[in-house]
């Protein structure tokens, strides 16, 4: 009786499950590799030193992306040091000032509705909000960015926080310390973690956008210095991939600004991991 | 003696006043640092309260500027109207042909994403060596974080000839191409959630599921996945927000052209890209229609996070 | 009485940890034996040999020879479904499905080949009676098994165990995650079900071995120390150790 093996019927299923769950690893595999072999090669043989070092000219009727490189390092640095304080501040609230669970729920509840907006209705917002306003500029850009990212920092260093262990605090508060002595000394310390990690995946997501940054940062190549570009119409390497690809058909920059893309997005993801790892070490001990 | 014991009176007194001038001084100062921790107190809660600012300010912007182009071209026309001539010498506003366009979209790249990436997620959080597990979930976060822009270019050079060619149609930028961008686009999304989902189902379940002769395959089909329908769901729903709200890519792969969504190699147009494409050049009331576009993105967007949050909950329980 | 399984010269690592040594055993059928010893003395470990559950664990190594009913269970022959059919199990902590009740007593003979409506509703109701909670339930069959109480989802884990129509039920702790009450509504159910089942049961409350087994077993630090007629180990132990432990100087 032991010795009857499946019935035909269920060993159909299980290599009608096996093969479909084969297939379908198969196929993101073969995905991933496609678009990072593909984008690749067709990128890396366009970029030239030239090109990474210059400006469009229409007199030369050459491209250089430099002015996009540099807009794109002053859009994160802006970014970054408007919503740090912002999220990490609102992070703080949450974890250690707010006493009232609807305030909490309600922030939370705002924060994943701020997650789960489309880019393009941020652009639009950040247009009218800011570029009406202060004009097109990468300001605007980053502004809009900051509301988008909110959302993460806040979240990354929330779950830092978390792991703050209460004896701390309560060890803090039994000295006699005030509220906000314990929050510099015991818990600002406690979430340097979550907002490096934080960064690294704003870092990410501003590289990747485009949508919210077209009608807020505009898609101008001009080169400049960081205050000067801040208060100018500028193109991030991303919003100048889809010009080239796009408006202009230049597919050689195209792709050789998406290969620069995704080593950041490959590098970016290493180090995400790397530091989740760390911190997740130093933790366990 | 008498001096003696006066000058000890005396000093009582002076020891008294010394006292209570130190308390009154010490009252001072914790009043003092009252009032600091109190202000600090508030400043946090401000910055608490920025989220939800940001989600009030952006839902009033929405409607303050979304409603006057809807109540001057009438919410039926607009809504249900077949045809987008934005800039025609009798222009007309029906976005019909967009919100149909949104929901095939959507709807095409569920059908092709969600079993891709369900599947893949039974595998990587049921059957893999935790090697190939950690191996794929890096590839998938990779996926995860290429940029729209970079699947709209590969999408323009590789989905829409291919396109062209194996259907022999005269352009590949199409609703297909729109649908296998925004498939590709969602799997990230899909897959982890539903691993994390599927990960987090007790041994328990399984153990007692194998114990009664089920093979691993069946259990877990048959037990782990059922257990975990509120988070995979949550990831459909995920899935969907996600290919609601894209713009670029869509706009590089599908054409452009506010066709109804009548068949697959249609060149057609989305919520999001309608608001992109005109936006550049816009003015009068065709601008204000384009916000009208928005805000109705925004409630399809709105209806999603309710949905979402409803299975997130469940999940939870 | 025959034997339904009998165990020669097992032994089994856990990577280079031995588990269990050199291990011979002969259970009886339609009766109760009860494997009794220290926590972490092996008696789960070879509880889940016999269904062979353990083959789950990565990097489990066994030796030895285990025959049901006459067939080697690790022969290459023996389909390992078809054997968990057979030699049902019922955990320490009640795992039903967060399912129906139905559903879950149903999903054996449903995984089994089952589709027949009238066909499922029999057997449910049958395993469900034998497992003492029909009554309680057959109102609200179609209810979520996770809204019972402790002691009726391990029942309602019973009778889903006993939907297959299995020969052997393993029951590993069973009652450890109970109330006194529930435990001994277990514990007479247990020997009621022994007029048509082998019962194997692993329990930390030697008072529950003497209550209701037929035959025990002590284990320690994984060997097989004593094994006879619960009476005769409990009244006069062969092996001194055996002794120290039932008279309370360990474990």
């Amino acid at each position: 009786m032991l010795n009857q093996s499946l019935s035909p019927k269920r060993k159909r299923y299980e290599m009608l499950m096996k093969g479909l769950m084969l297939v379908s690893v198969g196929l993101t595999a073969a995905l991933v590799l496609f678009l990072l072999i593909y984008v690749l090669s067709q990128g890396i043989p366009n970029i030239t030193w030239e090109l990474l070092s210059t400006k469009p000219s229409y007199l030369t009727e050459k491209i250089g992306i430099l002015p996009d490189i540099l807009n794109t390092i002053y859009i994160v640095l802006a970014t970054l040091v408007i919503v740090l304080p912002l999220g990490v501040g609102a992070a703080i609230y949450l974890t250690e000032y707010a006493s009232n669970k609807k305030i909490v729920a309600l922030i939370e509840y705002a924060a994943e509705t701020l997650s789960g907006i489309p880019s393009i209705i941020y652009g639009l917002v950040g247009m009218l909000l800011f570029s009406n306003s202060m004009g097109t500029c990468l300001m605007a850009g980053a502004l809009t960015l900051v509301i988008m990212n909110l959302p993460t920092i806040m979240r990354t260093t929330q779950e830092s926080l978390k792991t703050v262990p209460q004896s701390y605090r309560e060890g803090a508060f039994g000295l006699g310390a005030g509220k906000w002595r314990v929050v510099r000394t015991v818990v600002l310390p406690g979430c340097v973690d979550g907002v490096i990690t934080g960064c690294i995946l704003s870092v990410g997501r501003i590289l990747g956008e485009s949508a919210a940054l077209l009608f807020t940062a505009g898609f101008a190549h001009a080169v400049n210095g960081l205050i000067a570009g801040l208060t100018a119409p500028g193109a991030t390497l991303t919003v100048a991939l889809y010009v080239y690809a796009k408006e202009q058909g230049e597919f050689g920059v195209a792709f050789a600004i998406a290969a620069i893309l995704m080593v950041l997005t490959v590098i970016i993801n290493f180090a995400a991991t790397l530091v989740q790892k760390h911190f997740a070490k130093r933790r366990s001990i | 003696m008498k001096t003696r014991k006066n000058s000890k009176k005396v000093n009582h007194a002076i020891q008294d006043i010394k006292w209570e001038t130190e308390y009154k001084h010490q009252q001072k100062k914790r009043n003092r640092t009252q009032t600091m921790e109190n202000i600090i107190h508030g400043i946090f809660l401000l910055l608490g309260l920025i989220t939800v600012g940001c989600v009030l300010l952006i839902t009033v912007y929405l409607v303050i500027s979304g409603i006057p182009a809807i109540k001057e071209i009438g919410i039926a026309d607009f809504l249900f109207g077949k045809e987008w001539a934005s800039t025609a010498a009798q222009p007309e506003y029906g976005i019909l042909p967009f919100i149909l366009t949104s929901i095939y979209g959507t709807a095409g790249a569920i059908v092709i994403g969600v079993p891709i990436g369900f599947m893949t997620a039974v595998y990587l959080s049921k059957m893999a060596s935790p090697k190939v597990k950690s191996a794929m979930q890096t590839a998938v976060s990779l996926l995860a974080g290429i940029p729209s822009v970079v699947y709209g270019l590969v999408g323009m050079l590789v989905l829409v000839p291919g396109i062209r060619k194996i259907f022999n149609v005269p352009d590949g930028a199409s609703l297909l191409a729109a649908i296998i961008v925004l498939a590709i686009m969602i799997l990230p999304s899909i897959i982890k959630m539903s691993v994390t989902a599927l990960d987090a189902v007790p041994k328990e379940y399984e153990d007692a599921s194998l114990a009664l002769g089920a093979t691993p395959v069946e259990t877990y089909f048959k037990v782990s996945v059922p257990a975990a329908k509120s988070g995979i769901a949550a990831a459909v729903v995920l899935g969907v927000g996600r290919a609601i709200g894209e713009a670029m890519a869509v706009m590089m792969v599908a054409g452009n052209v506010p066709n109804m969504p009548d068949s697959l190699f249609q060149s057609v147009r989305f919520l999001t890209t309608a608001v992109s494409s005109e936006m550049s050049y816009s003015s009068g009331l065709q601008r204000q229609a384009l916000f009208s576009i928005a805000l109705v993105l925004f409630l399809f967007i709105m209806l999603i996070n309710v949905t979402l949050n409803f299975f997130l909950k469940r999940e939870k329980e | 009485m025959s034997n339904i399984i009998t165990v020669k010269d097992m032994n089994l690592w856990y990577g280079d940890h031995q588990a269990l040594k050199n291990i011979n055993i002969e259970i009886p059928e339609k009766s109760i034996t009860a494997l009794i010893g220290p926590s972490g003395c092996g008696k789960s470990t070879f509880l889940k040999t016999l269904n062979r559950m353990n083959d789950l664990v990565p990097s489990v190594k066994i030796t030895g020879d285990i025959r049901y009913n006459d067939t080697d269970i690790f022969s290459k022959e023996v389909d390992v479904n078809s054997l968990r059919k057979e030699i049902g199990m019922v955990f320490q902590k009640p795992n039903p499905f967060p399912m129906s009740i139905y559903d879950n007593v149903a999903y054996g003979p449903r995984t089994h080949g089952i589709t027949n409506k009238a066909q499922l509703d029999e057997i449910v109701e049958s395993a469900l009676r034998d497992a003492a909670i029909w009554d309680e339930v057959k109102d609200r069959l179609k209810k979520n098994a996770l809204g019972m109480s402790g002691g009726q989802q391990q029942r309602l884990c019973i009778a889903r165990a006993l939907a297959v129509q299995p020969k052997i039920l393993l029951m590993d702790e069973p009652t450890s995650a109970l109330d006194p009450i529930s435990t001994s509504r277990i514990e007479e159910l247990a020997m009621e079900l022994k007029e048509k089942y082998t019962i194997v049961m692993v329990t930390h409350n030697m008072q529950q071995a003497v209550r209701v087994s037929d035959y025990t077993a002590f284990f320690l630090l994984g060997e097989l120390v004593e094994f006879g007629k619960t009476d005769d180990i409990f009244s006069q132990p062969k092996d001194k150790r055996t002794e120290d432990y039932i008279t309370g100087r360990f474990g």
